[in-house]
C-alpha cells in the first residue's frame, strides 16, 4: 500500500488520496491522469492492466486501486 | 414517422403504450421488439434485415465467445499453474482474433452502406488529378436509418462479452430489442448493453409517475425543437445555402444560429427518447448536460453527445492507450524523454485515431473529417500547452476559481465551438472556408440592427421567442444540474407550482411553435448520421 501511496502522490501531491472516494467521479483525475497510473503500476507491481479495468470502480478510491492491484496479481 | 411528428406522438407511441399494458408482462418484450422493427421498417422498409442481421450476427458471435470462453476456464482447471497461464494466453489470442474478424464484419458493412461512394468519388478525382484514365462509378446504395448508432452497439456488445462484463449467451430477443429498441433508431442515445438491455426486456408495468414524468421531458424535448430550432433553422439555412452573399458579423450569426439550433434541435430530440424511455419504465443514457458552460473543449466534449464519447472513450481511447505499442513508447518516453514528454506522445496516440472515428462516424464528407481533426489538434494542443498555461497561472496569479477566470474560459470556448459546427455544417470544405475566412471581410456590428436579421425569414417576434427559449432552456439546465429543486421532479413542486409549470410548457408549444404559413417541418439532423 506504501508503494501504491508513493505512486499517487508523485502523480498529483495535492490530493489526499486516502480519503477521497471519488477520484473518477469527480474528476479529480481525468482519462490521461489514468493512463499515467496505469503505466505505473504495471512497472511498479509487475501486472497487466487491460482496458476493460479501466472503470470508474477500479480507480476512485486508494483501496479500489489496491483491491484491483491484487486481484491482477493472483490471475 | 420522426419523433416530433404527429404520427409518432399522438398514433405510434399512443397505441404501443396500451398495448404494452394490455398484453401479458412475458410478452412484453415481444411487442416492443415488433413495435421497434415496424418502425425502423416505415423508414427503411427491406432495409430492415441489415439491423435483423447485424443481431444475429453479433448474437451469434458472442455465444460463440462465451462457450469458447467456458471451454477455457473448464480446461485450464484440469491444467498446472505454469501451462494454466500459457493456455490462457492461447484462449485470449483465439478469442480476440475472433473478435477482430467480427468487428471487420460490421465496420466493414457499416464502411461500405455510408463511404464506398465517398471513397469512389475521391479515388476518382486523385486519378483525373494524376492525368490516369480510369474512372469508377459510383454506385445507389441505400442506407438504413440509424445504421451509425446501431453499429456502435453492436462492436460494444461484442467487446463487452469479450472483456466478460456481460455473459454473451444472452436471449436473442433480448440482444434484438438492446440493438433496435424504437426510441433510440433515429438518434441513440448510444447504449451499453449492462446500461439498457435488462430495462427493455424486463416488460415493467407502467405507473403513473413515469408517465407523467415522461410526458413532461417529451414536450420539454418539443419545445426546444419546434419552438427554438425549427425557427433558426429558417434563417441558418439561408446563411448557409447562400453564403457567398453574405460576409463579416452575418457569418458570425450563421454559425452561432446553427450551433443554437444544433443543440435545441439535438438535445430536444434527446428529450423526445428519454420521455419515451421514461413512459415504459425504461432508463435511457442523457447525452447533453450543459455544453456552453464548458471552459474547454474536452470538458465540451463530455457535456455534448456525451454517450458517443463515452463510446469511444471505452472502445477506442481506452484500448489504444493501453496497447502494447502505447505502453512501449509511454515506458521508453519517461526514462529518455521526461514525462510531459510521454504524456503528449500518448495524447497524440490515442486522440487522433478518436478523432478521426469522430469525424468519419458522422458522415462521408471532407468537412466532417476536417472537424475531427479540429478537435484533435485543440486537445493535443491543449495537452502540450499544459506546462505554459501553468506558468502563466503561477506568474500571474490569476484565480482559476474566480467568475472572471470561468467567464473568460467559458467564452473562449464558445468561439471554439462554433467556429467547429461552420465547418461542420457548411456545404463542403471549400466552403466553409470561404465563409471562416470572408468573417473577417468588411467586419461591422451593423448589420445586427440595420434590419439584415429581419430578411432571412425571421420576424422580430421569431427573435424574441427564440431569446426567451433559450434563457428558459438555460435556467431550466442550470436547476438540474446544480439539483437546485432538491433534486425534486417537476410533478412533485406544490401542485399549483408543478401544474402551472407544465401547462405553460403544454400551452407554449402549441402557441409558439414553428408551424404553419412560412414553417416547413424541419428534419432531425442527427438522423441523417
Amino acid at each position: 500500500m506504501e508503494k501504491l501511496l508513493e505512486i499517487l502522490n508523485e502523480l498529483d501531491e495535492s490530493i489526499n488520496w486516502e480519503q477521497e472516494t471519488a477520484l473518477i467521479d469527480d474528476r479529480l483525475i481525468d482519462s490521461f491522469g489514468v493512463i499515467s497510473l496505469v503505466s505505473e503500476l504495471e512497472d511498479a507491481f509487475d501486472i497487466e492492466i487491460e482496458a476493460v479495468e479501466l472503470i470508474p470502480a477500479n480507480f476512485n478510491s486508494v483501496d479500489a486501486l489496491w483491491a484491483m492491484i491484487h486481484r491482477l496479481q493472483e490471475d | 414517422m420522426a419523433y416530433h411528428s404527429t404520427l409518432y406522438l399522438l398514433a405510434f407511441l399512443p397505441i404501443v403504450l396500451l398495448l404494452y399494458q394490455i398484453v401479458p408482462q412475458r410478452w412484453r418484450w415481444s411487442l416492443l421488439l415488433g413495435a421497434s422493427y415496424f418502425y425502423f421498417w416505415s423508414f427503411s422498409g427491406v432495409l430492415v434485415l441489415y439491423l435483423a442481421g447485424t443481431t444475429l450476427f453479433v448474437a451469434g458471435i458472442g455465444r460463440c465467445l462465451h462457450r469458447m470462453k467456458l471451454r477455457c476456464k473448464e480446461e485450464a482447471k484440469t491444467l498446472e499453474r505454469a501451462e494454466r497461464s500459457q493456455y490462457k494466453k492461447r484462449c485470449h489470442r483465439r478469442e480476440r482474433q475472433l473478435l477482430t474478424v467480427s468487428i471487420i464484419v460490421l465496420v466493414g458493412v457499416l464502411g461500405y452502406l455510408k463511404y464506398a461512394n465517398f471513397l469512389i468519388e475521391n479515388t476518382n478525382s486523385l486519378l483525373a488529378a494524376l492525368h490516369i484514365q480510369v474512372s469508377m462509378a459510383t454506385r445507389k446504395i441505400m442506407v438504413p436509418i440509424g445504421v451509425s448508432f446501431y453499429t456502435l452497439e453492436a462492436i460494444g456488445y461484442l467487446v463487452d462479452v469479450y472483456w466478460e462484463k456481460i455473459p454473451g449467451n444472452e436471449p436473442l430477443g433480448k440482444v434484438a430489442l438492446f440493438l433496435g429498441f424504437f426510441p433510440q433508431t433515429m438518434e441513440g442515445p448510444i447504449a451499453m448493453y449492462e446500461q439498457t438491455a435488462d430495462d427493455i426486456w424486463a416488460g415493467k408495468p407502467l405507473k403513473l409517475q413515469q408517465l407523467g414524468d415522461g410526458a413532461v421531458r417529451i414536450f420539454w424535448g418539443l419545445f426546444k425543437k419546434i419552438i427554438i430550432a425549427d425557427r433558426l433553422a429558417v434563417a441558418a439555412n439561408e446563411l448557409f445555402d447562400h453564403f457567398t452573399d453574405y460576409h463579416g458579423v452575418m457569418i458570425v450569426v450563421a454559425a452561432v444560429f446553427y450551433t443554437v439550433q444544433l443543440y435545441m434541435e439535438f438535445s430536444g430530440c434527446m428529450d423526445i427518447v428519454i420521455g419515451s424511455g421514461q413512459l415504459f419504465g425504461i432508463c435511457l443514457p442523457e447525452n447533453f448536460n450543459q455544453p456552453f458552460v464548458s471552459r474547454n473543449p474536452a470538458e465540451f466534449w463530455r457535456r455534448w453527445h456525451m454517450s458517443l464519447g463515452v463510446w469511444f472513450r471505452t472502445y477506442i481511447f481506452y484500448p489504444v492507450s493501453t496497447s502494447g505499442l502505447v505502453k512501449k513508447w509511454t515506458k521508453f518516453a519517461r526514462k529518455k524523454l521526461g514525462k510531459q514528454a510521454s504524456k503528449v506522445g500518448v495524447s497524440a496516440l490515442a486522440l487522433f485515431p478518436v478523432w478521426m472515428c469522430n469525424g468519419l462516424w458522422h458522415g462521408a464528407s471532407w468537412n466532417y473529417i476536417f472537424y475531427g481533426v479540429y478537435y484533435f489538434v485543440l486537445l493535443l494542443g491543449s495537452v502540450i500547452l499544459e506546462p505554459v498555461r501553468e506558468r502563466v497561472l503561477q506568474v500571474t496569479g490569476a484565480d482559476e476559481t474566480a467568475a472572471y477566470w470561468k467567464v473568460s474560459q467559458i467564452l473562449k470556448t464558445w468561439v471554439i465551438i462554433v467556429t467547429g459546427e461552420l465547418f461542420f455544417r457548411a456545404n463542403g470544405i471549400r466552403a466553409g472556408l470561404i465563409m471562416f475566412t470572408s468573417m473577417f471581410r468588411s467586419f461591422s456590428l451593423s448589420p445586427l440592427c440595420d434590419g439584415s436579421l429581419l430578411a432571412l425569414g425571421l420576424e422580430w417576434t421569431d427573435y424574441v421567442i427564440v431569446a426567451a427559449g433559450c434563457l428558459a432552456v438555460a435556467v431550466v439546465g442550470s436547476i438540474r444540474e446544480h439539483q437546485r429543486l432538491g433534486g425534486r421532479r417537476l410533478l412533485e413542486l406544490p401542485r399549483p407550482i408543478g401544474w402551472g409549470l407544465c401547462l405553460a410548457l403544454i400551452l407554449s408549444v402549441v402557441i409558439f411553435g414553428a408551424y404553419g404559413v412560412g414553417y416547413q417541418q424541419v428534419d432531425l439532423i442527427y438522423a441523417g448520421f
